[in-house]
């Protein structure tokens, strides 16, 4: 079973590592979820958890995942904007699943997953 | 919502807003009394008498975008439909102390779900807060304190690294197996 002892052994390996991390501003991307009540509710803590997941096993020292609350369209939720310097892309009824795909073709293919994005529901009339 | 663990993400949230420095997450379960009782209590900002008062009705919120705030009457109602208890104490600069109660046994309980999940949710949100989470069952209690986690990395390395969270994650599961707690 994990003690605490083993953190020792992470802070061994991290320390290296943690210079690397400095990313610059420029090409750094913010991965935003929703996390307030309606989000939580349509399932966005499993998301979160993918994002960050895939993140870090992909090693994208570029982007950041982070939380916020209410982004005001509940009725959409789960919700996530990936910020890219003045770009906003917002996905919507976001899932784990569509989740690793929007990492693997946005966030490391730098192509935006149109089908899951607020503009794809709002031209097909949801 | 689906699971207990998603409701106490959900209002611990509210005691990250109130600017907590410290929180506690306590779950007790226990088969022989057959409940879960839940405590989150903080160090947070407080609410004053008048809001407190109608701090569970859904038409009051400090959040802009909407005017309902759903958190606590989700929590509320979670634990009064399965035969459980809500209460709620806040004082002004002092903090608030939310409790819950649910019975084990009755049919409308949700269950508690993916607590390492949520505890390293709230961690990424804000891992300059000290989250205390103790979780007792029968004949059992382990605790985490993110403030222990802390001092053993060193101030260099934020709690709030992937690959920390990903252990404190794990952390949280083998412990609670462990004292075969958490699966209900």
């Amino acid at each position: 079973m994990k003690s605490l002892a083993e953190l020792q052994a992470i802070k061994a390996k991290m320390a290296d590592k943690v210079q690397l991390r400095e990313y610059d501003e420029n090409s750094a991307i913010r991965v935003v979820v929703g996390m307030a009540t309606c989000g939580i509710a349509a399932g966005a803590r499993p998301v979160l958890s993918k994002f960050v997941e895939e993140v870090q096993a992909k090693n994208l020292s570029n982007v950041m995942v982070t939380q916020t609350g209410c982004i005001g369209i509940c009725r959409y939720e789960p919700v996530v904007e990936v910020m890219e310097g003045t770009k906003k892309t917002t996905y919507i009824k976001m899932t784990p699943e569509k989740a690793s795909r929007v990492v693997l073709e946005h966030l490391v293919n730098n192509k935006v997953v149109e089908e899951y994005t607020i503009g794809a529901a709002e031209k097909a009339g949801e | 919502m689906k699971e207990i663990s998603l409701n106490i993400l959900d209002v611990v949230g509210n005691s990250i807003k109130a600017k907590a420095k410290r929180i506690d997450i306590i779950l007790a379960e226990s088969v022989q009394r057959d409940v879960l009782e839940l405590t989150i209590k903080d160090d947070g900002c407080g609410m004053a008498p008048e809001f407190l008062a109608r701090v569970t009705d859904p038409f009051t919120t400090t959040r802009t975008t909407r005017r309902v705030g759903l958190g606590l009457p989700l929590l509320k109602m979670a634990a009064e439909g399965c035969n459980g208890t809500f209460s709620i104490e806040s004082t002004v600069n002092v903090g608030t102390c939310v409790f819950a109660t649910f019975q084990l046994s009755h049919l409308d309980r949700m269950p508690l779900g993916n607590m390492p999940e949520t505890i390293v949710t709230l961690i990424g949100a804000d891992d300059k807060i000290r989250y205390v989470y103790t979780h007792t069952t029968d004949t059992d209690t382990f605790v985490m304190d993110t403030k222990e986690i802390q001092d053993t990395l060193g101030e260099e390395i934020p709690l709030s690294a992937p690959e920390i969270l990903a252990w404190i994650k794990d952390f949280v599961k083998e412990n609670l197996e462990n004292i075969k707690g958490g699966n209900l």
